[in-house]
């Protein structure tokens, strides 16, 4: 049997306060971002702010300075421009143009580029192979839909956890999950990486995982709960989440495997959409360790503290 | 054992129609990602196939009176349909969204901004007469005679024309291009009329005769003929030194109809195929490096046990393209994202049990007791983490567009489909091996 903790005995009560500490830090960036995008700053992503996304594959790579020039000279001034590479290590003979603002009416956007390219390097071989345009009402409708899915799946997600546990768990489960959420909401927007429909699309994936994380060690709380009588509330807790550690962690582990898979290999399209669950993974199991469990505790000693009072 | 007979049986069904549902159909072998076969198994979305995506929306501002925008929309992709049909589309979609928007996709395309254009013209076909006496050079300063409006032709040269509609597209019951004639070899549009569009022809033609007629469409002259006599067969031309593909496009379009209204674009996502293919072979060599991963790890980590949550894992794959095919659903990029995703929490519930297996065992079970109270103990665990993913995914089908729906369909089939191999598959596979050989010693 190979083991990877062997009889842990991590104090995972005591540590609490350095991760609250971390915590603060982690939801305070992610409170930051949400109340920065909700005014329109931060890096946000044509689904949600309307613009234009082209992308053009070369022969070679290009010399970034004469593709701004190139854009610059035909009106496309605040194009934002990125080179990629089919895979790593290899020339950036992708071109990515992320165009917030154009004359251009939508439908048309395909010819007009193809226009400045072929008169800013004439003689190069392209392929425009996405083009994608958004006016400004479709993503206004988008944004409110992701909205609406985030509330739904938060709510959703409490509501089953209310059910399979007791209120207690439920509240410390939905805490932990909104704390990984706005943690990796935070993460991307320091960043300065793109908010798009994948994006959310990932933060409800990791909502959902995160939850799942909690659960392994709720249930393990739960049992002890009812086997151990005569223990307290902090030794079992510390007891549960250290017999669940390998098992989390193996968990996490081959969950990791399979999206650093896809974060490497799997092209330009799904990059940041499994960088955020790369992220979201490692809160998720970071949480379900030092924020989830703990709660349960402050709410024990807030209650007993009450009953105290009581006397 | 008794119940293990009808689990088995169960297994090898899904497991044989999977594979039939993956490779054949109706009784025909068929690759399943053949991205040039129409009757290729797995379906495959804009994204990985290219194509393009179009949000219109219809303007509502120049709707004809008195037509409500529920019908202007339900028309408009009536009209869109029937354009699109005659471009050879093998799987279009065209759709109402909302209250005035139109969803068109068409995957596989080869000139998407030809179909553009095809299914973005009004196409309002009108016949009006021209104003002969009016003074064209005052109008081009802004004084148009009352009653009269400016248009221009395709070489922009300006005509004064009633504004009196003698007669629209709707008279129209067939719309043909054609070479030849007494027109040389110029291609032009041959049109019938309906009966009665017919007589109203005959009617005006009869009444005018001496005068020009314009045929306008969309605000454009074509051509603008000296009416020589009443013209009663039910039959007329537009002409107007076309193209040949212009003159095939005009046909298409006067055939299926006029727009009600003009339509925008408001959205537009063209992928092209390259693209396409190199997400596919992207999708499928991360897949199979997880996979590969995720499956060394298990082996390594559980040995034997390990070996048999990759056989659960296996199955839950193969299932999985079985369940696609067989209700037909759209794989997209972010799709094979929750393929892969399924794989590694597929796997995690196989750890959950294993884990807990190990404990029992550690508590002095016997192997075969650990394993049962492995399974038991570890099920409402396995199936509450299969539940939170389930309720993500169902809301992300609910409020997902496009790729995101179809990631949604392959992350709740997978994560549905994992209960199943996780916890069933991989315990019959422990019962047999439980009562066959070293009942003492478990590879753990």
């Amino acid at each position: 049997m190979i083991q990877i903790f062997n009889n842990p005995n991590v104090n995972f009560v005591k540590l609490r306060f350095i991760a609250y500490f971390i915590s603060a830090i982690l939801v305070g960036s992610g409170l930051y971002a949400v109340l920065q995008l909700s005014m329109g700053k931060g890096n946000v992503g044509i689904d949600f702010a309307g613009g234009s996304v082209v992308s053009i594959k070369f022969k070679k790579e290009l010399d970034p300075a004469k593709i701004r020039e190139a854009l610059d000279k035909n009106g496309f001034t605040e194009t934002g421009v990125q080179q990629i590479a089919d895979a790593p290590g290899e020339p950036k003979e992708k071109v990515l143009l992320r165009i917030k603002a154009s004359n251009v009416k939508i439908g048309g956007l395909k010819e007009a580029i193809t226009k400045v390219f072929i008169e800013g390097f004439p003689g190069e071989v392209f392929e425009i192979d996405r083009v994608e345009d958004m006016g400004p009402v479709v993503s206004k409708k988008l944004k409110s839909q992701a909205f609406l899915a985030i509330f739904w799946a938060i709510l959703a997600l409490m509501i089953y956890i209310w059910f399979r546990f007791e209120f207690r768990f439920g509240l410390a489960a939905a805490v932990a999950t909104i704390h990984d959420v706005l943690a990796v909401i935070g993460i991307f927007y320091f960043m300065n990486k793109e908010f798009t429909l994948l994006f959310v699309t990932a933060l409800l994936t990791l909502a959902g995982y995160s939850l799942t994380d909690t659960v392994v060690v709720f249930d393990r709380i739960r049992e002890n709960l009812k086997l151990r009588v005569k223990d307290n509330l902090d030794t079992i807790i510390n007891a549960s989440v250290n017999e669940v550690l390998s098992r989390t962690f193996i968990v996490s582990l081959t969950v990791m495997l399979v999206i650093v898979a896809l974060f490497v290999y799997g092209g330009e399209v799904i990059h940041d959409f499994s960088f955020a669950l790369i992220l979201g993974v490692l809160v998720g199991t970071y949480s379900s360790w030092f924020v989830a469990s703990p709660i349960l505790i402050e709410w024990q000693h807030a209650i007993s503290r009450k009953a105290v009072v009581k006397k | 054992m008794h119940k293990n007979k009808w689990i088995i049986g169960l297994i090898l069904v899904v497991f044989l129609g999977s594979l039939y549902s993956i490779f054949f159909d109706h009784g025909e072998f068929i690759k399943p990602f053949d991205r040039e076969n129409p009757k290729k198994r797995i379906k495959l979305g804009l994204d990985l196939q290219g194509g393009i995506h179009l949000l219109l929306e219809v303007d509502q501002v120049k709707l004809p009176k008195g037509m409500a925008i529920a019908d202007a929309v339900d028309r408009a992709v009536e009209i869109i349909r029937n354009r699109v049909d005659q471009l050879g589309v093998s799987e279009p979609f065209i759709q109402k969204e909302g209250e005035k928007w139109i969803v068109v996709q068409l995957p596989g395309i080869k000139d998407p901004e030809e179909a553009k254009k095809l299914i973005g013209q009004t196409a309002l076909l009108e016949f009006k007469l021209l104003d002969e006496g009016g003074d064209i050079e005052k109008a081009i300063e802004g004084k148009i005679p009352a009653g009269d409006i400016l248009l221009y032709d395709k070489e922009n040269k300006p005509y004064l024309v009633k504004n009196e509609q003698l007669m629209t597209g709707e008279s129209l019951a067939n719309a043909q291009m054609k070479i030849g004639g007494g027109f040389g070899n110029e291609p032009y549009v041959s049109i019938d009329f309906t009966p009665e569009g017919g007589k109203k022809f005959a009617q005006f033609t009869g009444a005018n005769i001496g005068k020009r007629l314009a045929i306008i469409l969309d605000n454009k002259i074509y051509s603008a003929p000296v009416i020589k006599s009443k013209i009663s067969g039910g039959h007329g031309i537009i002409e107007g030194s076309f193209e040949l593909k212009e003159a095939q496009k005009l046909a298409i379009v006067l055939r299926s109809g006029s727009l009600p209204a003009p339509i925008n674009i408001i959205s537009e996502n063209v992928v092209g195929p390259t693209l396409g293919a190199d997400s596919i072979r992207k999708g499928l060599y991360s897949g199979l490096i997880g996979l590969a991963a995720v499956m060394l790890v298990m082996g390594f980590y559980y040995k034997y046990s390990g070996v048999i949550a990759n056989i659960g894992l296996l199955c839950n794959i193969l299932y999985l393209m079985g369940g696609m095919t067989l209700i037909g659903s759209t794989l997209t990029m972010p799709g094979i994202a929750g393929i892969i995703l399924t794989i590694g929490m597929s796997v995690d519930s196989n750890v959950l049990i294993l884990e807990r297996i190990r404990e029992e065992m550690r508590s002095g079970k016997t192997v075969r007791a650990s394993v049962e109270a492995g399974y038991k103990r570890a099920f409402w665990t396995v199936w509450d983490s299969h539940i939170t993913t389930l309720i993500t995914a169902v809301i992300l089908f609910i409020f997902g567009t496009g790729p995101i729906k179809g990631f949604a369909v392959t992350l709740s089939m997978g994560c549905a489909i994992s209960l199943f191999t996780a916890v069933v598959v991989t315990k019959v596979i422990f019962d047999w091996r439980l009562s066959h050989g070293n009942v003492d010693y478990l590879s753990i």
